[in-house]
């Protein structure tokens, strides 16, 4: 269970970018957090594995501290905390099972990182779930040269390999088209069900986060302006968190026809 | 979609895996990292190497060492006159690399030299460039005696490998529309030159002559070791009598200037950019 | 006919207008730095210490050690053959054992990788003091300490090489995307986990092309070595030179274009099998 308490987060002395936010995620749902760009999604995930520091709140996965770890303990906590990236993060002159791996890096030792010698538990690992995403066909070809989707596939099996207890992706489909992008959020989806994993995606596009997730909450500078079920999530919420702010071509769009697109599914 | 494979991990035969070698064809690899290790050997083995002089190194760089702390700045009139010299030909030699260095670049410059010309003009810049400022040197004392007239000669030959070889490639890449341009309104060769073509190319000259300010300043220190004037040969003195405290103030300032020359010269470029 | 007094309406006012190429304050700069260069032009000419006569007959003299070259002596071509040789091991070794020292120099004179100031301080001086002084200069220094030859050659060699792959390596690793480096960091790698799979493939590709770019120019720079002592054909060459045998040095400065474009070629060859 992840638990974030009267978070702020300011760099330097402009306004901070979180304001005193509360979160809780339990059991093996799947959280999407919508909001414009600069409301703060990215810095929230960012705090959760510390990527970025905090300026004050507290954080607990699994009733663990995470704001006060340091060195080896909070790479430790790290390990447990999976995360995905909107630009896949991959070492593009490695090959995808070196990538696959490197999820490892938190467990084995210095000398079998850079000798590549993992144990084999690591390798079925890999391999069962780069089947699992349909990708272990290219396990000795090289990250770059794998299109945008099965980039991510690696990306998401890389966290995966952490046997993480939480699953971040920080607009994991926002670098793919259409399609792609559908394909990723259902993988995500399914994933989560499958390995009684919470996941937390923030992203753009309202419909798909009505469509994959759970539970949606909005953002808009720095606080948590709504909470709910997809089916709670209407015209309003969506005017609350986006409302005033010019939005770029894809969301005016989402904006218009999210509605119809929820009466028809539903 | 379902949650079988999860269950079933152990049960799979264990499959390896091993990081692709970087090379591929395992007979190349191998035949490589064989190759390197008999060049090594062999290499080590042949050159001529005077153990028992070298064995005395140690203490002798400790004599060295401390026979140059602290450093001796006593005989400033012959630093300063050393470093005048080096400053004196650094300057003239670029003054003159750089001036001839604009016609050779355009005979270099494929897109506006007919090809006898442009062959000419590039073999001149093969030519200046084939040899080490310091062979050049040794080369131009012997015609011309010792002195800082064979560093200027030197140095001026060394500039033109360089800058007109750049200024040369810069020509050749510019935007043609300019030239047409000034060829419709009916200018000629030169004219069309010195509007469509020098423009272009202006801020990088100047850009490449500072840079070569910066080493020939460099060089000239260097070129002084085999006579051809400035601080070198101040410091190849120094280091022939033994001299390793005035050695080390002429090495220390050498290295002071150049830092600073160094920086004026970015700053310049920067700025002009 | 309304066009024609607009016409010269405009003639009216355009005759007191003038055109300039800069303005007064441009104009005052650039005579500012023209005065500036030929104040230095003349003095330098005036102060540096040229015996004139002798820069007049310098084309004649240039003419005469031209001809006293002519025909080339291939007579010592088994000494050049394995003074090249020589010149060819020094460059190569002290490139070789170069890149041993300048990958950690090129850590910690790296911002984002050094451990912490100070240690980026000292990588930064060692590159600093390593570049601001020429090999042949390096030379002189190893010769003193170790006498003549090869070693002192290979030491002077790398001491150079050092600054320049250590400040080209540091300024690739400073260049890295760090999109990889946050994703090791979010699978809780160490410090150096995260340099050993996120910084060291990036770089791979920089390291070998500066290796092989400053192998080039050592085969250059151990041309030379030899004119103190350090080894290489110089030696030769200061030898025929002192002996005036210039249809050996002719010899010599052939064989040396020869080797360094060979050596460019090689490098070629080798930069287009590496990127």
């Amino acid at each position: 269970m992840l638990k974030i308490s009267n978070l702020e987060k300011r760099y330097g002395k402009n306004e901070p970018v979180l304001k005193g936010l509360d979160l809780t995620v339990d059991g093996s749902s799947v959280v999407s957090i919508v909001g414009a760009s600069g409301a703060g999604k990215s810095t929230l995930l960012r705090c959760i594995n510390r990527l970025v520091e905090p300026t004050s709140g507290r954080i607990q996965l699994n009733g663990l501290d995470l704001v006060d770890l340091r060195g080896a303990e909070l790479r430790r906590a790290r390990r447990k905390i999976g995360m995905v990236f909107q630009g896949f993060n991959l070492i593009d002159r490695l090959t995808v099972m070196e990538n696959v791996l490197s999820g490892r890096l938190g467990y084995v030792s210095l000398y079998r990182a850079i000798t590549r010698k993992y144990p084999q538990s690591d390798i079925d690992r890999a391999f069962h779930l780069m089947e699992r995403v349909g990708i272990d066909h290219y396990a000795n070809k090289r990250a770059d040269q794998l299109s945008g989707g099965e980039r991510q596939r690696v990306a998401v099996v890389r966290a995966l390999m952490q046997e993480p207890e939480i699953l971040l992706a920080d607009e994991p489909t926002a670098s793919l088209d259409p399609k792609t992008s559908q394909q990723i959020m259902s993988l995500l989806q399914a994933l989560a069900s499958e390995m009684d994993l919470p996941v937390l995606i923030n992203i753009h596009n309202v419909t798909q986060a009505r469509m994959y997730t759970d539970r949606i909450v909005g953002m808009r500078h720095g606080q948590m302006i709504f909470d709910g079920g997809p089916k709670d999530f209407n015209q309003d919420a969506l005017d609350a968190i986006y409302g005033g702010i010019e939005s770029p071509d894809e969301q005016g769009q989402t904006i218009e026809t999210a509605p119809a697109a929820e009466g028809a599914s539903v | 979609m379902t949650e079988k494979p999860s269950h079933t991990v152990g049960g799979q035969s264990n499959r390896t895996w091993k990081k692709p070698p970087f090379i591929s064809n395992p007979v190349v690899r191998y035949s490589l990292m064989a190759g390197i290790a008999v060049y090594l050997y062999w290499a080590f083995s042949s050159l001529p190497f005077d153990w028992a002089r070298i064995a005395e190194g140690l203490p002798r760089a400790g004599r060295i060492f401390g026979g140059a702390i602290p450093p001796n700045f006593e005989r400033s009139d012959l630093l300063m006159k050393g470093f005048k010299e080096s400053f004196q030909i650094a300057f003239l030699a670029t003054l003159l690399g750089v001036s001839l260095s604009v016609p050779i670049a355009v005979m270099a410059a494929k897109n506006v030299a007919p090809k006898p010309i442009y062959l000419l003009g590039r073999s001149l810049i093969i030519v200046s460039r084939s040899f080490h400022p310091v062979i050049v040197a040794i080369l131009f004392v012997a015609a011309v005696g010792f002195g800082p007239f064979a560093g200027i000669l030197t140095l001026t030959l060394y500039s033109i490998g360089f800058v007109a070889k750049l200024l040369a490639e810069e020509i050749e890449e510019i935007d043609w529309g300019q030239v047409e341009a000034m060829k419709s309104v009916g200018a000629g060769y030169f004219k069309t030159l010195i509007y469509g073509v020098f423009p272009q190319v202006l801020p990088r000259q100047i850009g490449l002559s500072m840079y070569q300010l910066d080493s020939n300043l460099r060089a000239s220190a260097v070129v002084g070791i085999v006579g051809a004037g400035g601080i070198g040969g101040t410091l190849m003195n120094a280091f022939g009598r033994y001299d390793y405290d005035f050695a080390f103030a002429i090495l220390l300032l050498i290295i002071g200037i150049i830092l600073v020359s160094e920086g004026i010269s970015g700053w310049v470029r920067k700025k002009i950019w | 006919m309304g066009e024609e007094k607009d016409m010269v309406d405009m003639t009216a006012h355009t005759q007191e207008r003038t055109w300039s190429r800069y303005s007064r304050q441009e104009r005052l700069t650039r005579f500012a730095v023209y005065a500036i260069t030929l104040f230095a032009i003349v003095w330098a000419v005036r102060d540096i210490d040229i015996f004139w006569p002798w820069v007049w007959d310098a084309p004649n003299q240039i003419q005469s050690l031209a001809v006293r070259m002519w025909p080339l002596d291939f007579s010592g071509w088994m000494a050049i053959g394995s003074a090249l040789m020589e010149t060819v091991h020094i460059a190569t070794l002290s490139t070789f054992l170069t890149a041993f020292i300048a990958l950690p120099v090129s850590y910690i004179a790296a911002q984002n990788t050094t451990p912490n100031k100070v240690t980026l301080w000292i990588g930064r001086l060692i590159l600093v003091s390593s570049r601001s002084v020429n090999t042949i200069i390096w030379a002189l220094l190893f010769v003193a300490i170790f006498g003549p030859g090869v070693l002192a050659g290979i030491l002077a060699v790398m001491f150079r090489s050092i600054g320049f792959i250590g400040k080209l390596m540091g300024e690739a690793i400073e260049e890295i995307d760090k999109k990889p480096v946050e994703a090791m960091q979010a699978t809780g790698a160490s410090k150096l986990k995260v340099v050993a799979y996120a910084i060291v493939p990036q770089v791979m590709p920089a390291f070998f092309a500066i290796i092989i770019l400053r192998w080039d120019i050592n085969i250059r720079e151990s041309t030379v070595l030899g004119l103190v002592g350090a080894g290489g054909i110089g030696v030769l060459l200061q030898g025929s030179i002192d002996t005036f045998a210039w249809q050996t040095v002719a010899t010599i400065l052939l064989a040396i274009i020869v080797l360094v474009i060979l050596g460019e070629a090689i490098t070629s060859v080798l930069r287009k099998k590496v990127i």
